[in-house]
C-alpha cells in the first residue's frame, strides 16, 4: 500500500498548505464517540436536555472534533509520530437530528526543527472556525 | 468554587488503569483511524478526564458546570494495549475571568516510572 501521507511528508516545507479533509459528524457518530470515550454527557446526545441548558441543539464533544483533527495529523505522519497536539474549543459544533455536519480540516506546515514539523490546523464547520490555535507537532 | 489551597497540589490515583486492545480499537475506529494497533493522539483523554474528575471530586470544583475550554497532549510514545497506567493530576492554575473560573489540570500517565502521556485540560466553570 502506498502511504500517501508519508510520501508527501518527506517534502514538507515551511509555509506549505496541506489539502483539506472533510469529516462527517452526525448523531450516530456522537453516540459511538460517547461509548468509545466514556463521555456520556447528555448535551451530546439528548436534544431536550441540551436545549434545557441553553444550547441551540445537541453539540459534538469538543474532544470528538479534536480527535478528528488528530486523525488528520495521523494521516500525515502515522499516529505513532504525533508527539504534541493542542487546541482551544472556541465554537460548538451543533449537530441537528438526521443531519450530516461537515467538519473541514486543513493544515499548514510551520517551523521544521530537528526533524519535527509544527502543523497549524484549521477546523471549519458551517464556515465557522470551531478550534482555535489548533496545532500539532509531528516527527518526520 | 475550587479551593484555592489546592492549586499546585498533585493527586495520584490509588488504582491503575489497564488499556485494552478493544478500547483502543473502539476509539480509533470511531475517529476513522487506519492503524488500530496503537492509540490515536487523543486517546489519553478517555483515561485522564475520568481519572482527574475522580481525583478532584472533593476540590470544590463544580463538575456539573464545567465546559472544556482547551486541551493539550504531549506524547512520549503511543499508548498500546497492555499499558498499565497510574494517573496523577495537578491543578496547575486557577483564575477568575468575568465570574467564570478557569482551571487548568495537568494529568500525567505513568507506566511504571516512565511518563508516557501528559494532558492539560483547561476547564471553564460557568458562573
Amino acid at each position: 500500500m502506498v502511504d500517501v501521507g508519508r510520501a508527501r511528508m518527506s517534502t514538507f516545507i515551511t509555509g506549505q498548505e496541506l489539502p483539506a479533509t472533510t469529516f462527517i459528524i452526525n448523531r450516530a457518530l456522537l453516540v459511538n464517540y460517547a461509548n468509545a470515550s466514556g463521555d456520556q454527557n447528555p448535551i451530546h446526545q439528548d436534544e431536550v436536555f441540551a436545549k434545557s441548558v441553553g444550547l441551540p441543539d445537541v453539540i459534538a464533544h469538543g474532544m470528538l472534533t479534536m480527535g478528528l483533527a488528530g486523525k488528520y495529523l495521523s494521516d500525515l505522519s502515522g499516529a505513532e509520530n504525533v508527539i504534541e497536539f493542542s487546541a482551544k474549543f472556541i465554537k460548538p459544533v451543533v449537530v441537528p437530528v438526521n443531519t450530516d455536519v461537515e467538519l473541514i480540516v486543513s493544515g499548514k506546515v510551520g517551523e521544521i526543527i530537528d526533524g519535527r514539523a509544527k502543523i497549524e490546523l484549521l477546523a471549519i464547520c458551517n464556515e465557522v472556525k470551531v478550534l482555535g490555535v489548533a496545532k500539532g507537532v509531528i516527527k518526520l | 468554587m475550587l479551593n484555592p489551597d489546592l492549586v499546585g497540589r498533585t493527586f495520584t490515583s490509588a488504582d491503575s488503569v489497564t488499556v485494552t486492545k478493544e478500547a483502543i480499537q473502539k476509539f480509533a475506529s470511531v475517529l476513522g483511524e487506519t492503524n488500530l494497533d496503537i492509540a490515536p493522539p487523543t486517546f489519553a483523554i478517555s483515561i485522564t478526564l475520568d481519572q482527574s474528575q475522580n481525583l478532584l471530586q472533593d476540590s470544590g470544583l463544580d463538575w456539573t458546570r464545567v465546559v472544556h475550554g482547551e486541551q493539550k497532549f504531549e506524547i512520549k510514545r503511543p499508548i498500546v494495549a497492555g499499558d498499565i497506567f497510574k494517573c496523577s493530576s495537578t491543578i496547575e492554575s486557577a483564575r477568575n475571568v468575568a465570574g467564570n473560573e478557569i482551571v487548568t489540570v495537568r494529568s500525567d500517565l505513568h507506566a511504571d516510572s516512565d511518563l508516557v502521556v501528559s494532558t492539560w485540560s483547561t476547564l471553564v466553570v460557568r458562573a
